[in-house]
């Protein structure tokens, strides 16, 4: 009896240290790569990265016109995205109960959500950048955007659905109109979220390489023709890091940092807002 | 209670039965509802008073599978006909719920925004709506210097009185309260008996209540209600003194429930 | 009156004109979906007709010829999420646990976080500093031990061998793992947080370790959350492409060593595709991405099963 016990105590002491060990395991990834991120990173930081353009090999220049890209091709993205995924959000939550509808749009929107991001990008490349004969800053908002919309979809939905039914009821009671209980009530309680949805999605798209590679591709130059190739952060880090020239690849870290700074930031202060809006409700 | 007061019958329910999908919650139930006067309804848990309440604004309508039969008459007219438009109704019948439920935008909004679907008034005339409205809900002293603010930011209370100030402010024939003082400490709870004493001198109140004492306080009418059937009722104070059916008795004394 | 009810009538048409246009979303995503699989499936035409299904089978692929198959692509893309699976699956279990029962409450909402930056981390970032910083050192200090021990082993020694070179499939499949770990990590300490205290309390009051409650108790009941979690990870590790890129060496090799560099379907298209050249090229790299979607879309739909089946059984059960 006295062994098993022994035994007992011993695997479960085992698993919890070990238990603790993942944790530090995940931990410490996060650590090393912010870190490496600032060493090698920071050294490239200067004012140059955003006032100059991406310049041929051997030469110094910035990453101004890349930034510039990624800027323009993420808010067109939110834009064309986030009113089509609230309003898909908002019919899954509201007016979903019945038919075969929203079960099967739920459905693909978690397909779609989870997707690989360059198959988007091979979808675009095929409708868009053939159809049109070259690539385009358009193209890679298309892509990007069909990235935005499940994420908003996703969490206005969710949103909506932690939202009490007894609110909804009461502006029933006064007899209000359907349209107006969801978009000045039921969607207004739950703006904070939503608006949370917006930002992770924005986070996400920011990052987001693969689906750029063959749509938006890149631009040596300032440019804010989107019928016309784009550059774009990402793509150009990809570029510069595969390059064996040395101020590419300091600029290449620069660039890293400044696309993992924003993204973090993005998220955390969406957390935050949440946390802060959730509290009234 | 006046028994010399005339009585004016404001709803009439007629054979009303009421279904959640197959199972039938309210049997055959026949009531008349007085006018300007606070109408009762009591029992214990699932015996349909709430349901019965929320036939009267068709509140169920926004949930599929539940469903009304028979009539119920608002001034000689079927509420349940099909062809009544909704919001219509629900102009004429305003509601109250168990939880306070202030929407999420300023004090003055929410009384604003029922008003805003029935009528075009002026800022002025509003303003004096708002004012009449939440001076009726005896919250216009508490609240007067903070009209800007959120309505979630005000106690429990005063939620539940905003929420009243609310109903009334579209100035609806008939009130239905659906257990309103259940989240609330027992001062507030005063402070909304104490107003449904008044308001009823200007509407037709019905409330539900969880609470025996509260409706032999409040009411002048009281339905006794069971699993659905509608066992008696009759004016208050015969119901709590001289009760004509035995469960009615039981209930009351406490010995089941 | 009369403007009452004009005023309804007009309330009435909006109400059914909201309930259209958010119809209409709706019906914008189905479209979507359907529009993409058309359209991959027509692209990969040309090379569905040369190669038919031999492509499947096939580890050839020589642009010059005109060869292509997609055995390589397709092994490292399953060999590279499976090895990032066996690595997170025990990891997020063990962070988990930690998150639910060990940590101390004051630490959780913060490691909550940290853990969900790790996801939050664009993929690029983890190739680049896949490939500049843990590459250099897997191969330095790593590999050699794996070669000499694992490589020595019989009957996986082939799995073990190979040049010390750092870019290999073994090294995107850990990548991988630590790109996935924060996911399933998530969905395993939400389906714990559910778990009802009173089941736990009785494990507990039996005089059961915490080890033995989670074990034996916690994650029986949570079975089928944690499989639509680990689902989910699988999903994104099969479609991840910067990442494994940056690592996996774009080798049209097929070889038994995880050692060896290889390829994968995403690491492919991510740098082939722009340089291809001649439809029957394009056309094998589109089918490539069909068939990378056919296979995220069936895992995917196994979890979001899995995922729905949890959460019936939640709403009757419990």
């Amino acid at each position: 009896m006295f062994s098993l016990y022994a035994r007992r105590r011993f695997i479960n002491a085992l698993s919890l240290t070990i238990s603790v060990l993942a944790m530090g395991f995940g931990l410490f990834w996060l650590g090393w790569i912010l870190w490496t991120l600032l060493m090698q990173g920071l050294p490239g930081m200067s004012s140059t990265i955003f006032t100059q353009t991406t310049p041929p090999p051997g030469s110094q220049g910035g990453l101004g016109n890349a930034i510039w890209g990624s800027l323009m091709m993420t808010s067109l993205a939110t834009l064309i995205g986030t009113p089509i995924g609230i309003l898909a959000g908002t019919y899954l939550a509201e007016f979903g109960q019945r038919g075969w509808l929203a079960p099967a749009t739920r459905f693909i929107n978690d397909i779609l959500l989870s997707a690989p991001s360059i198959v988007i990008g091979l979808f675009i490349y095929e409708v868009y950048v053939v159809k049109v004969g070259h690539f385009a800053g358009w193209g890679g908002t298309l892509a990007l955007s069909i990235i935005v919309i499940p994420v908003v979809i996703r969490t206005t939905e969710n949103m909506l659905r932690l939202i009490p039914n007894t609110l909804r009821e009461a502006a029933a009671a006064l007899g209000t109109p359907q349209w107006k209980v969801i978009s000045f009530v039921t969607l207004r309680a739950a703006r904070a979220g939503i608006l949370t949805g917006i930002l992770l999605a924005v986070a996400r798209i920011s990052g987001e390489t693969a689906p750029l590679l063959f749509t938006a591709l890149n631009n040596q130059f300032w440019s804010n023709n989107m019928n016309q190739p784009m550059a774009n952060l990402p793509v150009v880090i990809f570029q510069f890091a595969m390059s064996p020239y040395d101020d590419w690849r300091s600029l290449a870290w620069a660039g890293a940092l400044l696309i993992t700074f924003s993204v973090l930031t993005l998220n955390i202060l969406a957390r935050v807002m949440f946390r802060q809006k959730a509290n009234s409700y | 209670m006046n028994v010399e007061q005339p009585i004016t019958p404001k709803l009439i329910v007629k054979d009303l039965n009421f279904y959640y999908g197959a199972d039938r919650a309210l049997k055959n139930i026949n009531l008349t509802i007085p006018e300007k006067m606070v109408t009762a309804f009591i029992g214990p848990s699932g015996c349909g008073k709430s349901t019965l309440l929320r036939t009267f604004n068709r509140m169920y309508q926004l949930y599929p599978k539940q469903r009304a039969e028979g009539e119920i008459l608002l001034d000689g007219e079927n509420l349940l006909d099909k062809k009544q438009d909704l919001n219509k109704l629900r102009a004429k019948i305003g509601m109250v719920f168990q939880k306070p439920t202030p929407f999420p935008m300023s004090i003055y909004d929410n009384i604003a925004f029922g008003v805003k679907l029935y009528e075009n008034l002026s800022s002025h005339d509003m303003a004096e709506r708002v004012e009449w409205a939440l001076k009726k809900a005896a919250l216009w002293n508490e609240v007067k210097d903070k009209l800007k603010q959120s309505g979630t930011g005000l106690s429990g209370g005063q939620q539940q009185r905003l929420c009243i100030a609310r109903a009334i402010a579209v100035k609806p024939q008939v009130l239905l309260l659906d257990e309103p003082t259940s989240a609330l400490d027992p001062i507030s709870t005063a402070h909304i008996e104490k107003l449904v004493d008044e308001l009823k001198k200007e509407f037709t109140i019905v409330i539900v209540t969880h609470n025996m004492q509260q409706a032999a306080r409040v009411s002048d009418f009281t339905a006794y209600m069971y699993l659905g059937d509608l066992i008696e009722f009759g004016d208050t104070s015969t119901v709590f003194t001289n009760p004509k059916r035995k469960e009615t008795e039981d209930y009351i004394t406490g010995r089941f429930g | 009156m009369h403007t009452l009810d004009t005023r309804l009538k007009r309330q009435n048409l909006l109400d059914i004109t909201f309930r259209n246009i958010t119809r209409l979303s709706a019906f914008a995503v189905l479209a979507l979906l359907i529009g993409i699989i058309i359209t991959l499936i027509m692209g990969s035409m040309p090379a569905v007709k040369a190669f038919g299904f031999g492509f499947l089978t096939s580890s050839e692929w020589n642009p010059v010829t005109e060869q292509f198959g997609a055995l390589v692509p397709i092994f490292g893309t399953i060999a590279t999420a499976g090895i990032a699976l066996l690595i997170a699956i025990p990891v997020s279990f063990g962070i988990a646990l930690f998150l639910t029962e060990l940590s101390p409450q004051w630490m959780r909402r913060p490691l909550g976080v940290a853990i969900e930056l790790l996801a939050g981390i664009p993929s690029i970032i983890y190739g680049m500093w896949g490939l500049f910083v843990f590459v250099p050192l897997f191969a330095e200090h790593i590999e050699p031990w794996i070669n000499n021990n694992l490589g020595a082993l019989p009957l996986i020694s082939p799995l073990f061998t190979g040049p010390n070179m750092g870019i290999s499939v073994l090294a995107a499949g850990i990548i991988l793992a630590i790109m996935v770990i924060p996911f399933i990590a998530s969905v395993m300490r939400d389906v714990f947080d559910v778990v009802p205290s009173l089941l736990k309390e009785s494990a507990y009051g039996l005089g059961a370790t915490t080890w033995e409650v989670m074990y034996q108790v916690v994650l029986p009941y949570t079975k089928i959350g944690v499989v639509g979690g680990i689902m989910l990870g699988l999903g994104r590790a099969l479609g991840e492409t910067m990442a494994v890129t940056f690592i996996i060496g774009n080798a049209h090799r097929l070889s038994a060593s995880l050692l060896e560099p290889g390829n994968s379907i995403s690491s492919a298209l991510a740098n082939e595709f722009t340089e291809a050249v001649g439809d029957l090229y394009t056309s094998a790299l589109v089918e490539l991405g069909l068939i990378l979607f056919f296979i995220t879309f069936v895992v995917l739909s196994i979890a979001r099963f899995m995922l729905f089946r949890l959460a019936q059984r939640e709403g009757h059960g419990a």
